[in-house]
């Protein structure tokens, strides 16, 4: 454990009540618009002040409203990198990058972000995804014990974040401080996060393995949306001529759209709960491709007319939505062995996260 | 333009205790000015009149009131004739009555212009580890540059212009405080003077002129490097 943030913040209509404890890796806060996470990261910054609680990054208190103690924003050494991308519009690129830089050149930092040909520019000249690459390499220079990236890629358009996510993987490789990363796209976070930590109305939710959150969310209707799975699977090879990747869950077979990763690396792929249709029998002559044997371990009825079927694939949990009226007709129940289909499509692109041989195990 | 002697010394004097005025106040201004744009206390609108009270008031009251305060037999008057700086009827005294009058143009177009900054950058400088002043010296003074230089020229075209504050204070003795506008108006004061006076008055323009015109060059060259 490298930390804790313990908080508690009221405004006129709106409480805060945050705890969790920060670990090496990337931790995405993901809530809906409003739910307090901005609040948080601000908060680790000094930015803004909590009413109570304590937060300790790295062995250091920077607050603690007990012991009265509150460390200024500029000694905190924190790493924060806004949802615009704020450079420095009279400095070069280079000199906003040695803005707040300790010891050591900056060589490094320019190296894993690939800011080489940048530097000289300034910063109106830069595109989106240049310039937050260019805020991300700042930070980083500040050399800080935490990183705080609050929603740096929302500005962005998809090409644009595509383009910034393999300088995030290489970051995320190399870093070894904790670091929150705020977001409210649900893609966004099952691509680049280890754990997650979901808010709502300035509560923690749920905490845990992104894939384990996924598969868990509940039936409120702030947690409802991001329901499904995060599967963990290899990648065995890929069908040129269909356009298709072929992947396995131990000898479970799985195709995904388009070509992804090479063979032998393995893959995750988020399912959304609504994509996600169950048969009791294995279904034969359909057109969905992606058929996985499951064991039904719990089913979560709402008050509305859907229910939310948590199923078990191999010891990989996913969620199905259906309606309460499915349920009933299945005659579903916790132990049940069914057959979950999942449309190969649903498994788009930009669901799909792609872990390097070498990358992290979870 | 053929000036004599007399003129020429009225010039010289007015641009010593012009610049005198704006340089000294500059850290004042400056400084009143982040500090009203930045920052939220009790007393924030006290010093807000406070500052913008020379604007308003006419200026043979603030002329008077500064008499009252440095004359030789006011207590503060007597303090400064004792360490070598007296104020009244002296240059020194003028250019303490021009800095008065000019500073809430300064201050406003100063802080106009750090207004115009985004706090947002000031916190990301906070956040890369450097101390308000260093955000200050790094980030906002050098965005708010063309105003704050707008500022500057602004309160010296002021300071070279001011009359009544001054002849009330320092009155308008040739030589130690008869700046352009008050040898102008003594100039209107005599028949047969007036070729005088319009000789000032040119050199009033011109040097009003040639300042806006240099500030507007300068603000733009700071625009262009940023």
């Amino acid at each position: 454990m490298t930390g804790r943030v313990e908080i508690g913040r009221s405004v006129a209509g709106f409480t805060l009540d945050f705890a969790a404890d920060l670990a090496p890796g990337v931790t995405a806060i993901f809530g809906p618009s409003g739910a307090g996470k901005t609040t948080v990261l601000r908060a680790v910054a000094g930015l803004t002040r909590p009413d109570r609680g304590r937060i300790v990054v790295g062995g250091e208190t920077l607050f603690d409203a007990d012991a009265g103690i509150d460390r200024p924003v500029a000694k905190r050494r924190v790493g924060y990198v806004f949802q615009e991308p704020r450079l420095f519009p009279h400095l070069s690129v280079a000199r906003n990058l040695r803005y707040g830089a300790r010891g050591g050149g900056t060589d490094g930092v320019v190296d894993l972000l690939g800011l080489g040909s940048l530097l000289d520019r300034r910063p109106a000249t830069l595109s989106g995804g240049e310039a937050q690459r260019v805020a991300l390499g700042r930070a980083l220079l500040s050399d800080p014990r935490i990183l705080l990236m609050d929603e740096p890629l929302s500005a962005l358009d998809l090409a644009r974040k595509r383009e910034i996510y393999p300088w995030l993987d290489r970051l995320r490789a190399e870093a070894r401080i904790p670091i929150l990363y705020v977001s409210h796209d649900i893609d966004e976070v099952a691509r680049l996060a280890d754990r997650m930590i979901l808010m709502d109305a300035g509560r923690v939710a749920a905490e845990g393995p992104v894939a384990a959150i996924l598969s868990r969310a509940g039936t409120a209707a702030a947690t409802r949306a991001i329901a499904g799975g995060l599967l963990t699977a290899e990648i065995a090879g890929h069908d040129v001529a269909d356009g298709l990747t072929e992947a396995r869950i131990g000898d479970q077979r799985l195709w995904l759209p388009g070509r992804v990763g090479e063979a032998g690396e393995r893959v995750q792929i988020r399912l959304d709960a609504r994509d996600v249709t169950l048969a009791l029998d294995r279904p034969e002559r359909i057109s969905a491709l992606n058929v996985l044997p499951v064991t039904v371990t719990a089913i979560d009825t709402g008050p509305e007319a859907g229910a939310l079927v948590r199923l078990d694939h191999q010891g990989q949990g996913l969620t199905a939505r259906l309606t309460r009226r499915s349920v009933a007709a299945l005659a579903l129940a916790p132990g049940q062995r069914v057959y979950a289909i999942v449309k190969t499509m649903s498994a788009t692109p930009a669901r799909v996260a792609e872990i390097g041989a070498s990358g992290r195990e979870r | 333009m053929i000036l004599g002697p007399g003129e020429w010394a009225v010039v010289g004097l007015s641009l010593k205790v012009a610049l005198t005025a704006t340089v000294l106040s500059l850290p004042f201004g400056l400084l009143t000015a982040y500090v009203l744009a930045r920052y939220r206390f009790p007393g924030h609108g006290a010093l807000n009149v406070l500052v913008h009270l020379p604007l308003v008031l006419p200026p043979v009251v603030t002329g008077y009131l500064l008499l009252l305060t440095f004359g030789a037999n006011a207590p503060a008057g007597r303090v400064l004739e004792a360490i070598g700086l007296p104020l009244a009827f002296r240059w020194t005294g003028a250019a303490l009555a021009a800095a008065i009058m000019a500073f809430p143009l300064m201050v406003r177009a100063m802080r106009l212009a750090i207004e115009a900054v985004p706090p947002a950058l000031e916190e990301a400088a906070g956040t890369l580890g450097a101390s308000r002043l260093r955000v200050a010296a790094t980030v906002t003074v050098p965005l708010a540059f063309p105003g704050i230089l707008a500022g500057t020229i602004l309160a010296l075209a002021k300071a070279l212009g001011e009359f009544g504050a001054t002849i009330t204070f320092v009155s308008n003795i040739p030589g130690e405080t008869r700046t352009i506008p008050t040898a102008i108006y003594a100039a209107l004061q005599v028949p047969g003077q007036e070729p005088a006076a319009f000789r000032l008055i040119l050199v009033s323009v011109a040097i009003s002129a040639f300042a806006l015109v240099a500030s507007e060059i300068l603000a733009r060259r700071a625009k262009v490097a940023a």
